[in-house]
């Protein structure tokens, strides 16, 4: 028995390793990307229900107490800003329209890119080559040009901006979906689904995209940041949120210009939004360690 | 080498002709004209300032004549700007820009990569971890929350630096430099820390380390060369994030370079303009792409020159 039995229960023991699980293994060992993770959810609960804590309304100024320091007494626990709208119900409000503008615009560029890259990555042959070549000549434009134009075109709609955004910056997940597909599509079970007739726009969906998962979790991750630095950096333009709605680009652009005399109005959404940022890169960056653990830049 | 120079500069006039297009049509797209803004014009003379830029024309025709313009390399004039041609004001404000981005470019490539190979031949130590934690967070603090904070500290607590304006002295030029630099360096920096981590496990760096080659002769006669490769092929998407990031160091520091004019036009509806600077810079940037890639093409022994399939 003795000898035997070990080797069945290695045997069970390494059959139970499976991608996902030694992924989830590698990622919680990584401490940085856990930390990020539980720090991000304490950002997104604050930003839903943070507002609800405080007497406070983001859009009624109060001229009284303009610009008034941190202060507990008065439940101003961020101070008040230029014409004393309670800070800290609005860096709320305004890392929750980041937040929700960048995952509307990465959600955008993840269903294009990912249909776009299965379908040129599946097909193969001369009409992969026109689409990667097409989007080898988008990658050559210069990309905030076009947001600012579509700004202008938008009037500032800013859901509407966003889904534009999201719109162009589907080319790095177009490149990269491709190439697991065409790994994928020669593996054995899109070659069996292919052999009993399966119609390839099933095959995409049901087969190759689910496969995809992975990294597409990964550059989601990644794409968030990215879109909510670039909201940030129109609203600091003041093409981007419009008064009196507000983003934590907006409100770093006002607080820029009273650092002098009140540095918590810069102080507070430049560190939200900083956070924001160092979790979602340190989050995306131990994701594609744990999916993929040869080493990336 | 030069029909693959040739070849790639084929591939580059469709991209531009793309360029120059799409730029047209979607400005044409935005709702109000370039002479909004001025109150109470009177319809003959909108009509005759409509007539004197040819906005009375069909669309296709205006197309075409700003096609011919763009061979010629005459962006034309500027709708806000009277007596300005566009071309008169990306001579006044490219130069501006390109020596601040230019040099944050250079500066930013060259902390990146001496950064990024201390921390692989470093890997796993304290200096390492150190060093990819500053680059981090300098792929997550924006350019606009850091140049606030620098002019705070260098121009107003210490009065060091002016806070901003332009002239064309060193003090003026740092610190834009600087926040203008610093995402690139942290991106460049994790680039080439990566790279040549993977280098350094190759076997023909085993082969120098085993005949005794000293560390530094190692990087310096070997591994830097493919170690800098991922680096090189960044370099087009650096420059677009650096004419990018101009945009808004530029605002920032108040410096009368090209963005600031490109931001104004966008707001005041300033046709011309704004497509003669996209245009001018999409052409900049596919210059770019093209050097880069025969720069490539030069370090790269693998690289097959004739077939293009190299994604």
């Amino acid at each position: 028995m003795g000898r035997l039995g070990d080797w069945r229960q290695r045997r069970q023991h390494n059959r139970r390793r499976s991608l996902w699980r030694d992924a989830l293994g590698r990622l919680l060992r990584n401490r940085a990307a856990l930390l990020a993770s539980v720090l991000l959810l304490l950002i997104l609960l604050l930003v839903t229900a943070g507002p609800l804590l405080s007497p406070w309304d983001a859009e009624i100024p109060d001229w009284d107490k303009a610009s008034m320091p941190p202060d507990l007494s008065s439940r101003h626990w961020f101070g008040t800003d230029a014409i004393g709208r309670d800070l800290f119900v609005r860096v709320l409000e305004g890392g929750r329209v980041s937040l929700l503008v960048a995952l509307l615009a990465t959600l955008v560029s993840l269903v294009i890119g990912v249909s776009y890259g299965a379908v040129a990555g599946y097909f193969g042959g001369r009409l992969d080559a026109m689409m990667m070549r097409l989007v080898d000549i988008l990658y050559a434009m210069p990309f905030l040009f076009f947001v600012i134009l579509l700004m202008v075109i938008f009037q500032r709609n800013i859901l509407l901006i966003f889904i534009a955004i999201g719109a162009i910056n589907w080319l790095d997940m177009a490149r990269i979906v491709r190439g697991q597909t065409m790994s994928l599509r020669h593996r054995g079970f899109v070659q069996a689904a292919e052999a009993i007739g399966v119609q390839p726009g099933f095959i995409i969906s049901r087969h190759i995209v689910p496969n995809l998962l992975g990294v597409v979790v990964v550059y989601a991750t990644l794409t968030i940041p990215q879109i909510m630095l670039m909201e940030s950096f129109l609203s600091f333009l003041g093409l981007g949120v419009q008064e009196p709605a507000t983003s934590l680009g907006a409100l770093v652009s006002d607080g820029a210009q009273e650092m002098q005399t009140a540095p918590w109005t810069l102080l507070f959404p430049a560190s939200l939004l900083a956070l924001t940022l160092f979790c979602f890169n340190f989050i995306g960056d131990g994701l594609r360690d744990a999916l993929d653990p040869r080493e990336h830049l | 080498m030069l029909r693959y120079a040739l070849e790639r500069l084929l591939t580059a006039i469709p991209t531009l002709l793309l360029l120059i297009t799409l730029a047209f049509f979607l400005i044409r797209l935005a709702p109000g004209g370039p002479f909004d803004a001025e109150r109470a014009l009177s319809p003959e003379i909108e009509q005759n300032l409509n007539q004197l830029y040819h906005l009375d024309e069909p669309l296709p025709l205006q197309y075409f004549r700003y096609l011919g313009q763009i061979l010629r390399l005459d962006f034309g004039p500027s709708f806000q700007y009277r007596d300005w041609t566009v071309n008169q004001l990306i001579a006044q404000g490219f130069p501006v820009s390109l020596t601040i981005g230019g040099l944050a470019l250079l500066l930013g490539l060259l902390a990146g990569v001496l950064i990024g190979m201390l921390a692989a031949l470093r890997q796993n130590h304290w200096l390492d971890y150190l060093l990819m934690s500053l680059a981090m967070a300098g792929l997550s603090i924006p350019a606009f929350v850091l140049a606030p904070i620098l002019v705070l500290l260098f121009a107003v607590h210490f009065g060091w630096l002016p806070a901003g304006g332009w002239e064309w002295r060193l003090q003026y030029m740092l610190l834009p430099i600087l926040t203008l630099a610093m995402p690139l360096v942290a991106y460049v920096a994790r680039l080439t820390r990566a790279s040549m981590i993977e280098v350094m496990r190759t076997g023909f760096i085993r082969t120098a380390r085993a005949k005794g080659l000293p560390l530094h002769q190692i990087v310096l006669r070997h591994a830097w060369k493919p170690a800098l490769l991922p680096v090189v092929s960044y370099l087009g998407p650096a420059a677009a994030a650096v004419i990018t990031g101009s945009v808004v160091i530029e605002k920032i520091f108040t410096i009368p370079g090209l963005g600031t004019y490109f931001v104004q036009g966008a707001l005041n509806r300033d046709y011309t303009l704004v497509l003669g600077v996209v245009i001018f810079y999409g052409m900049l940037i596919i210059l770019f792409n093209l050097l880069v890639d025969l720069l490539y093409a030069w370090m790269d022994p693998q690289i097959h020159l004739d077939s293009r399939e190299g994604y």
